[in-house]
């Protein structure tokens, strides 16, 4: 198995580099986001306009390889995008290679926790069309019918005992017809989907074999780091060319078009670094110097009064609430959040008068090769960009600016050049989580049970920018309503309000769920207090919710007698509980934690009961939810992005805090739930969760509630020492 | 030109003396396992062995290594026990998700199984809390060393 | 064999290449001996520390001096640029500024400016430290203008203060007293200047000379005592040890040089010769010994039980997650002695003052090659007060048997 090919050359004539000579090359379109899923599949040479993007490829040599546009950045894609195909195919595991593939079929875009939701049919139908035709290749050898055929293991077998290879019928098999419906295997006979296999891609990585972006080694290359204007819109005023060349090692000092940023280039890293120190760039900050923090959260707060867009509602909420028995309202606030991958950007990019490479971690292949198009000036077709291992996407790689920035940089240069960032360049000037201001009211009978609910979001619409064909045309960002529209709860009236607020001084984007993680925030904060309000136990009040609703009612007891929600707790312990339907999932999370001294938290057992539908690798699902929680609580606990002056006050880990190991809770149990549904995403599922359960869990530990994230930040722990 | 030994061989490298171990493995000697994360030691990403103890490759000037041996995870051996039973833990409870600090937690790892061989959770947090994870793999992390110093014993 | 062997070659080694270099330029140009002296000098001057702005271009000034009870000056920009630096200054001008703390026009300088030290070298040697400093870049910055409170807004009342505590003069040698110890005189008393930071002030913010060397507080910090009393001040210090400290801003045991010593070290004194380092410690260690009440508690020896930190205390959790990187669980140094803090008087004097500010605002030191080794500092981000102030009380009762005060530690943080 090989799991470690990049794909190296530029690619020309598709057919001919995926196939060589002889065997069976069958196409289909990588379902994405936007594309219709089900369009279908086609062997290469069809004459429809039709751009497949992912291919099986059987060698007469019986090599079985699969060609992949998506990205693995983490989650296990690899595998289980494998798991599908291998499963119809017939072939086990460990006799698939894979291949990236080369962008151009569609909006490549790994993102969203769309993956196995997009793949879960088209892949396993591709699986089966392949071996239609393989068998069918084989029964007409040995004259047969192909009902009498079985395949196991890449080999077909006939009743009489003979056998034939995949490899041994592919040519032929290439000639037949694919059937328009292949059959699909039923769960019951599954040999791979829901049982557990191991991640196709960790011996390279526990090897340190796998090549991310930051690794690539093109003959003939040099380093660059790059300062970009600390304030967005600024440009450069002056900095020291001669001191910079001096430093032993530095090749060259490059300036984008723009002059928003500047190229130091050396023989390695530490030449390019120390030549940037020499440099000392100065800069024009422009308009944004003004902004800091507080700019921005009083923008904000100004959106809770005024005109809104109402993307949707139910009923008249408003005049319900008016006349229901009590009402309570709650505002909640959210900081700008940086990513702060493990890998930090990064991008190789050679560009010659006839052609240009670029070598990168993206989520965006497409989007990769079309900025390296128009800067170059080059046609798309002379564009390869080749797709690396992601060291943590958390959706920083759906930005493609650093592609841009880097090639803007190749191209006055004849030698291929690598740009990395230095960890106070990602976290400076990464594109951020908003910072959101919630305002949510519900009108409430005589037992305290929600008769309406209006909720007030303001703050940027991310899709405006990134997708703007998406922005719905009221303008709304439609990724706001996950957990704040799409949830569990069924309300009788429901007012959705948004008030779009574009930060100043800063570019925001998407992160690991922002809308769910968002929305999530506030609306299992609110239903706790609610519950509070209401003297009910807060399980027992979502139940009440969501009796009908029996997906959300599974998980709900699920998780609360997993996590002995209903025993007593040892002294100075509290839990907190949050449910949620995102992403196509439901979850419930209990969090258990102590709070030894005031503003001291320790979270000792997380509880999950999570329903994704029909599960393709299990573990990998538990892994994503463990690993999604503990980025959660990362930002729930300490991270904020603040501003002054314009520059952003945070720059390295010192200052830019994430969970270690001896913060990150001792256990977590993540319980799946048999299911026949369709798969939903997971990814984020688990960050979504962590803010929502920790806040109610330290709400329940202190006795009152922190709507302020981040939980521990010095705003929150000053109003605590002011009490 | 400065003489290093780096996974049992002798190199000369024509650097400054304040570059660090880190750039000399990745950007001149082409040992790209050993990852880039902060330049400052607070991530742990960039752990190799000097003299078989982990440290921290960003911040560690080559001029002054001298004649102590650098490892990195491409020549972590095999045959070694502690390194086969922590390859075969992390691969066994698919510790990994992204992957990229793998590496500095599988050098941290092995070089706390030698020095503590049954580590208690205490001693586990002390030697890999410098280590992070954006991912968030830090449990599998821990039963993998668990799993692992139980296999050497 | 010490770990610091191999920097005690280095230091060697340096100090014959200076030797080397001094000879080569006699042979060349008569000039270039000159320049030699003057860089030596204004090296060991530290100039450069107090003439260039944080991340500033060298020499062209700009950083800031917050004087209690006088307000904020700012350095001058002293390269040879003729409108914003010292370009179009005569000798003697320069002379007379450095020296008397009269600028042209009859601008009296600030006492942030040490010219009652720099006072001890002779009008020469002022000369040839000027003639090199006219080779450094040009820098056309102009630094901001001083913030002073009244009366010291009007430069004239410096000549009352001169008058007090004003410019000395250079000494002949005392002939009672070996060369060595002359040569460490003169460093220490002028270009050194080291009295400006460790002697305490009087009442007219003059050196106290009674209690000289004893310790003061400055720019937030405190410089701690170096008079040789045994328990206050370095009379516990072995000779090698402290050249090695002064030489290389580490020594084992004693811990490592941060904020403006770090400073001093990295700009001026890994520049000397080992021969003036080691007459800059038998001056030192004729000193009068001075008692005084910041005398360390003692260290405690940390058995390093397998590097495992306990982690029943937040501050050990967060001392193993963001510091162990570093200075290992036994606070011996991971990848370099430069971080081994045993032993460090910060750890346990002056109610952890020093130390929480470091840990605030880090530190960095660039050592005899070159190479610079640097604490980020924590604050301002993830870290809460009560997360530095639990590290600190951590570090503090974990290496030594210090008894700190959240209060005195509070202080701190909020101090400057
Ligand atoms: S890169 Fe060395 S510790 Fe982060
Ligand atoms: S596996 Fe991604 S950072 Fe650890």
């Amino acid at each position: 198995m090989t799991q470690n090919a990049p794909n190296r050359g530029p690619h020309t004539g598709r057919r001919g580099l995926l196939l060589g000579g002889g065997g069976l090359l069958l196409a289909t379109l990588w379902p994405v986001k936007g594309l219709r899923a089900d369009a279908g599949m086609l062997v290469e040479d069809s004459t429809a306009p039709f751009a497949p993007n992912a291919y099986i490829r059987i060698t007469p040599d019986n090599r079985i390889t699969l060609i992949l546009p998506n990205i693995e950045m983490g989650q296990g894609i690899y595998t289980s995008s494998v798991m599908l195909i291998a499963e119809e195919l017939g072939v086990d595991l460990n006799q698939i290679e894979m291949e990236a593939a080369p962008p151009g079929g569609g909006a490549e875009i790994t993102g969203g926790s769309m993956s196995i939701m997009t793949e879960w049919k088209p892949l396993r139908e591709a699986g089966a069309a392949a071996r239609t035709v393989l068998v069918q290749a084989a029964a007409k050898r040995w004259n047969a019918k192909p009902e009498s055929c079985t395949v196991e293991s890449g080999t077909i077998r006939h009743l009489s005992g003979l056998r034939l290879t995949f490899g041994a019928v592919a040519s032929d098999a290439a000639k037949l017809p694919l059937p328009k419906e292949p059959q699909l295997k039923s769960a019951a006979q599954y040999r791979l989907i829901g049982k557990p296999q191991h991640r196709l891609d960790s011996v390279v990585k526990v090897e340190g074999r796998a090549v991310f972006g930051i690794d690539v080694q093109i003959p003939g290359q040099k380093i660059g780091t790059v300062a970009a204007s600390p304030v967005i819109g600024g440009t450069l005023k002056d900095f020291n060319r001669d001191a910079a060349m001096a430093v032993p090692g530095v090749v060259a000092v490059l300036v984008t078009d723009a002059k928003d940023a500047v190229c130091v280039v050396g023989d390695h890293y530490w030449a390019a670094h120390k030549g940037l120190m020499a440099l000392h760039p100065e800069w024009n900050e422009g308009e944004n110097a003004k902004v800091t923090t507080q700019t921005v959260y009083d923008q904000l707060h100004d959106g809770l009064k005024g005109p809104a867009i109402v993307p949707t509602s139910k009923g008249d909420a408003p005049a319900i609430i008016a006349k229901s028995h009590a009402h309570y309202s709650a505002v909640y606030q959210q900081p700008l959040l940086a990513h702060s991958t493990m890998e930090p950007i990064n991008c190789t990019a050679h560009v010659r008068p006839d052609g240009c490479d670029v070598w990168t971690g993206t989520q965006v292949a497409d989007r990769a090769r079309d900025t390296a198009a128009e800067i170059t000036g080059l046609p798309k077709e002379k564009i390869a960009v080749h797709s690396q291992y992601i060291g943590g996407g958390f959706g920083r790689r759906l930005e493609h600016e650093y592609i841009t920035q880097c090639v803007q940089f190749a191209k006055q240069v004849p030698y291929p050049l690598k740009i990395v960032w230095s960890r106070e360049e990602d976290i400076t000037r990464d594109r951020y989580r908003p910072a959101y201001v919630d305002e949510v009211t519900a009108g409430l009978d005589e037992k305290g049970h929600v008769t309406a609910m209006t909720h007030r979001v303001v703050g940027p619409a991310v899709v405006a920018r990134w997708d703007p064909p998406e922005l719905t045309k009221e303008g709304y960002d439609e990724d706001l309503s996950v957990g704040t529209l799409i949830t569990p709860y069924n309300y009788p009236a429901y007012r959705l309000e948004f008030a779009r607020r574009e930060a100043p001084g800063v570019i925001t984007a998407w992160w690991r769920g922002v809308g769910g993680t968002r929305g999530l925030f506030v609306v299992e904060g609110f239903i706790d207090e609610l519950a509070g309000r209401a003297g009910v136990d807060p399980v027992a009040y979502r139940r009440e919710m969501v009796k009908d609703n029996p997906r959300a009612l599974a998980v709900l007891d699920r998780v609360a007698k997993e996590a002995g929600w209903n025993t007593p707790l040892p002294q100075g312990r509290a839990r907190g509980v949050a449910l949620q339907f995102a992403f196509g999932s439901y979850m419930a999370t209990v969090a258990e934690i102590e709070m030894p001294e005031n503003n001291v938290v320790i979270i000792h057992r997380v509880t999950a009961a999570v329903d994704c539908g029909q599960v393709v690798n299990p573990d990998q699902v538990i892994s994503q939810i463990e690993g999604g929680l503990i980025f959660g609580f990362s930002a729930a606990l300490y991270s904020e992005i603040t501003l002054k002056d314009g520059w952003v006050e945070q720059k390295n880990f010192n200052t830019w805090r994430v969970m270690r190991m001896n913060e990150a809770p001792r256990r977590i149990d993540v319980h799946l739930m048999e299911s026949s549904e369709d798969p939903g995403g997971i990814g984020e599922v688990g960050t979504a969760a962590a803010a929502p359960a920790l806040a109610n869990a330290m709400a329940a530990a202190q006795g009152h509630r922190y709507r302020t994230l981040p939980l521990l930040s010095p705003r929150n722990l000053e109003k605590e020492a002011a009490k | 030109m400065l003489t290093l030994r780096v996974n049992g061989q002798t190199h000369t490298v024509d650097v400054e003396p304040d570059t660090p171990l880190l750039w000399v493995l990745r950007d001149v000697l082409g040992l790209n396992g050993t990852k880039f994360g902060c330049g400052i030691a607070q991530c742990g990403v960039c752990t190799v062995h000097l003299d078989n103890r982990p440290v921290r490759a960003c911040v560690l000037p080559v001029g002054e290594i001298g004649n102590r041996a650098v490892t990195t995870i491409e020549a972590l051996d095999e045959a070694d026990p502690v390194v086969h039973a922590v390859k075969k833990a992390w691969i066994d409870l698919d510790v990994v998700q992204c992957g990229y600090c793998q590496p500095g937690q599988i050098m941290a790892a092995v070089g706390l199984i030698r020095s503590t061989p049954n580590p208690s959770d205490e001693q586990i947090d002390s030697a890999m809390s410098g280590n992070m994870c954006r991912c968030g793999t830090y449990m599998r992390i821990r039963k993998a060393i668990h799993q692992a110093a139980g296999d050497v014993a | 064999m010490s770990r610091f062997s191999h920097a005690r070659a280095l230091l060697t080694g340096s100090g014959l290449a200076t030797l080397a270099l001094l000879s080569s330029l006699n042979t060349a140009r008569a000039d270039s001996a000159v320049l030699a002296r003057g860089e030596y000098l204004a090296r060991a001057s530290d100039c450069e520390a107090c003439h260039t702005a944080p991340g500033g271009v060298p020499f062209a000034g700009g950083r800031a001096f917050n004087v209690p009870g006088m307000g904020v000056l700012y350095s001058s920009n002293i390269t040879p640029d003729p409108k914003h630096g010292i370009g179009k200054w005569t000798d003697e001008e320069f002379t007379r500024s450095v020296r008397e703390g009269i600028s042209p026009g009859w601008k009296h300088l600030y006492p942030a400016m040490p010219y009652p030290a720099y006072a001890r070298m002779s009008p020469a040697e002022v000369k040839d430290l000027r003639a090199w400093l006219a080779t450094v870049p040009k820098s056309a910055n102009t630094p901001p203008a001083n913030r002073l409170r009244f009366p010291f807004s009007i430069r004239a009342i410096m000549i009352g203060w001169n008058l007090l505590n004003g410019p000395r003069s250079s000494y002949p040698d005392d002939p009672s007293k070996s060369a060595e110890w002359n040569r460490g005189r003169t460093l220490v008393e002028g270009p050194g200047h080291c009295a400006d930071c460790h002697s305490p002030r009087t009442l007219t913010s003059g050196l106290s000379t009674s209690r000289a060397f004893a310790g003061n507080t400055i720019n937030g910090l405190r410089a701690y005592n170096i008079t040789p009393d045994r328990t206050s001040g370095i009379g516990g210090w072995t000779d090698e040890a402290l050249a090695q400290y002064l030489a290389t801003g580490h020594a084992d045991g004693h811990g490592t040089a941060s904020a403006d010593m770090a400073e001093v070290i990295t700009y001026s004194l890994r520049h000397l010769t080992p021969g003036d380092i080691r007459a800059m410690v038998t001056y030192l260690r004729d000193l009068k010994p001075v008692a005084s009440d910041d005398a360390p508690a003692p260290s405690r020896v940390i058995v390093s039980n397998n590097g495992t930190v306990p982690q029943n205390t937040r501050g050990g959790r967060l001392f193993v997650s963001a510091c162990a990187g570093c200075h290992l669980a036994d606070g011996s140094g991971r990848q370099t002695p430069y971080a081994n803090i045993a032993g460090a008087r910060s750890l346990s004097a002056n109610d952890g003052h020093n130390l929480i500010r470091i840990i605030m605002d880090g530190s960095s030191l660039t050592t005899r090659d070159g190479s610079t080794h640097a604490m980020p500092g924590f604050a301002g981000g993830g870290y809460s007060r009560k997360d530095l102030t639990d590290i600190t009380s951590f570090v503090m009762t974990h290496f030594t048997e210090a008894t700190p005060s959240e209060a005195a530690l509070n202080k701190a943080m909020d101090a400057k």
